[in-house]
């Protein structure tokens, strides 16, 4: 295949990604499953970046899109949590027996 | 096709971003979606400044005469991905004051403002 | 108005806004077939000029220098309206406390210590993560790197200390004053730069340093480089400015309401069971 057919298979393959997973986003109501979903569309907004001869702006996506922006998330969600989410630590249970024999 | 796709998957993020916006009950959930709708303009500033066979804007090691891809729009895009993240930490700052004022951070729930 | 007639209001704007769209892409030249003036333009002149390889860095401090001289000084008044907003909080709960102060409690609470993998990792990191954000803040005019994208990365080497250690720790390598000290050094620098400019009777962020002989060189240049520096000290120190905020508001104050089971102690959790 000719260079440009490679670039336009990689282009539309990224587009296709990248637009499930803005779906993805807008759907998922979980605050702590929020931030990682939206850890990896920075991800996939970083690779469509790369496929659009733009390495500046990828690297600008990777450090804030999915290391800074998720973080700073996280630590606003941490502190808005209600005070009965936050239990103490338990101690680990020993393993129970699984499968309950029939009886 | 591929003359017009990029464009359509910008038209599809925004509004997918606004509907998220719309039906939210969440604040934390409406600052994402602002971030989505954001993320869309980066696309189509970079879909707009393609050029088909071009290379990144950097001759460090080859010629000047290479055919490039546009750099202006790379460098409108660059700013504006930091900075958004300055702004969303503003944002979520005030979701914070919001929920220490009110208990809640339902948006359909939020007192409005007196005086 | 109830929630299905909000979303009814919606869909018709939302129709609106694509019919809008659909017309708007019908009168672009198409995905690839970029023809402006002002890119080839600039393109063409670039190493001439400013003696600078990365034309995207030579854009934004040198052909459109004003515009980043705005955008920086929204992440600074961002930066700082932050520090307003939720600082207040901390002045509003310390009138409350009265026996310790906050930093005295949380140095003598009891939490579950981070894993060892974490903090391992987390201490192997900082140095190169300091390095490379450094490297990438002074090195605007050759590759595709910049002020920008260094400084983000060196204010992740700053929040790996408190991943490695304790938040204290964090907060003693880098106490507030320090920071507002050296974000506005980072800003006020950029906008001295073009003063100084002015100063010699030269338009405001015009390029007069010696603009060097190899093209891309550390050297070349003339001020992309230094403005280059000065935002990522600036980026840098607004980064951990928000992230050490957010966490003071998170462990110090505690999360909700409650004091004693604060969101730092959930965090912990999260850190040591992942």
């Amino acid at each position: 295949m000719t260079p440009n057919a490679v670039m336009d298979a990689l282009q539309v393959t990224t587009l296709v990604f990248v637009a499930a997973g803005a779906t993805v986003v807008v759907r998922t109501r979980d605050r702590v499953r929020l931030v990682l979903v939206l850890s990896v569309y920075g991800m996939l907004l970083a690779i469509l970046f790369f496929a659009f001869q733009a390495p500046d702006v990828t690297l600008s996506e990777l450090t804030v899109g999915a290391v800074a922006l998720p973080l700073i998330l996280l630590l606003a969600i941490a502190k808005v949590r209600k005070p009965e989410a936050a239990q103490p630590p338990q101690p680990p249970q020993p393993p129970q027996p699984k499968a309950r024999k029939p009886e | 096709m591929m003359q017009v796709f990029p464009f359509l998957v910008v038209a599809w993020i925004v509004l997918m971003g606004l509907y998220g916006m719309v039906t939210s009950r969440d604040l934390i959930h409406l600052i994402v979606c602002l971030i989505v709708v954001q993320s869309s303009t980066y696309v189509l500033l970079l879909g707009v400044g393609y050029v088909t066979g071009g290379v990144a804007p950097y001759f460090f090691d080859i010629s000047p005469h290479v055919k490039a891809v546009d750099p202006v729009v790379q460098a409108l895009t660059l700013t504006d991905v930091v900075v958004e993240a300055a702004v969303t930490a503003l944002l979520l700052s005030f979701a914070v004051q919001a929920h220490k004022r009110f208990g809640t951070l339902d948006p359909h729930e939020l007192a409005p403002f007196k005086g | 108005m109830t929630p299905r007639q909000r979303l009814w209001l919606f869909a018709f704007g939302a129709a609106g806004l694509v019919a809008c769209y659909l017309w708007a892409f019908a009168g672009l030249p198409g995905f690839g077939n970029y023809p402006g003036p002002y890119g080839p333009a600039i393109l063409r002149q670039v190493i001439a000029q400013t003696n600078a390889t990365a034309a995207v860095s030579a854009i934004n401090f040198e052909y459109r220098g004003f515009d980043t001289v705005g955008e920086e000084f929204i992440l600074f008044t961002a930066a700082a309206g932050m520090a307003v907003v939720l600082r207040r909080l901390r002045g509003e709960r310390q009138g409350e406390q009265g026996e310790e102060s906050p930093a005295e409690q949380a140095a003598s609470r009891q939490v579950p210590a981070t894993s060892s993998a974490v903090r391992v990792v987390s201490v192997l990191l900082v140095g190169p993560t300091a390095v490379i954000g450094w490297w990438l803040a002074t090195h605007a005019q050759t590759n595709p790197s910049g002020g920008f994208q260094g400084g983000v990365i060196l204010a992740t080497a700053f929040f790996l200390v408190y991943l490695s250690g304790e938040f204290l720790v964090f907060r003693r390598l880098s106490p507030v004053v320090a920071l507002d000290v050296a974000e506005a050094v980072g800003a006020g620098g950029f906008a001295a730069v073009g003063l100084t400019a002015v100063a010699m009777s030269l338009p405001y962020l015009y390029n007069y340093l010696p603009l060097g002989t190899i093209p891309g060189a550390i050297s070349s240049s003339g001020t992309i480089a230094l403005i280059s520096f000065l935002v990522g000290i600036e980026v840098a120190a607004a980064f951990v400015l928000i992230i050490g905020e957010l966490l003071d508001q998170t462990l110090l104050r505690g999360g909700g309401r409650e004091r004693r089971q604060g969101g730092g102690q959930g965090r912990r959790q999260r850190e040591e069971s992942a």
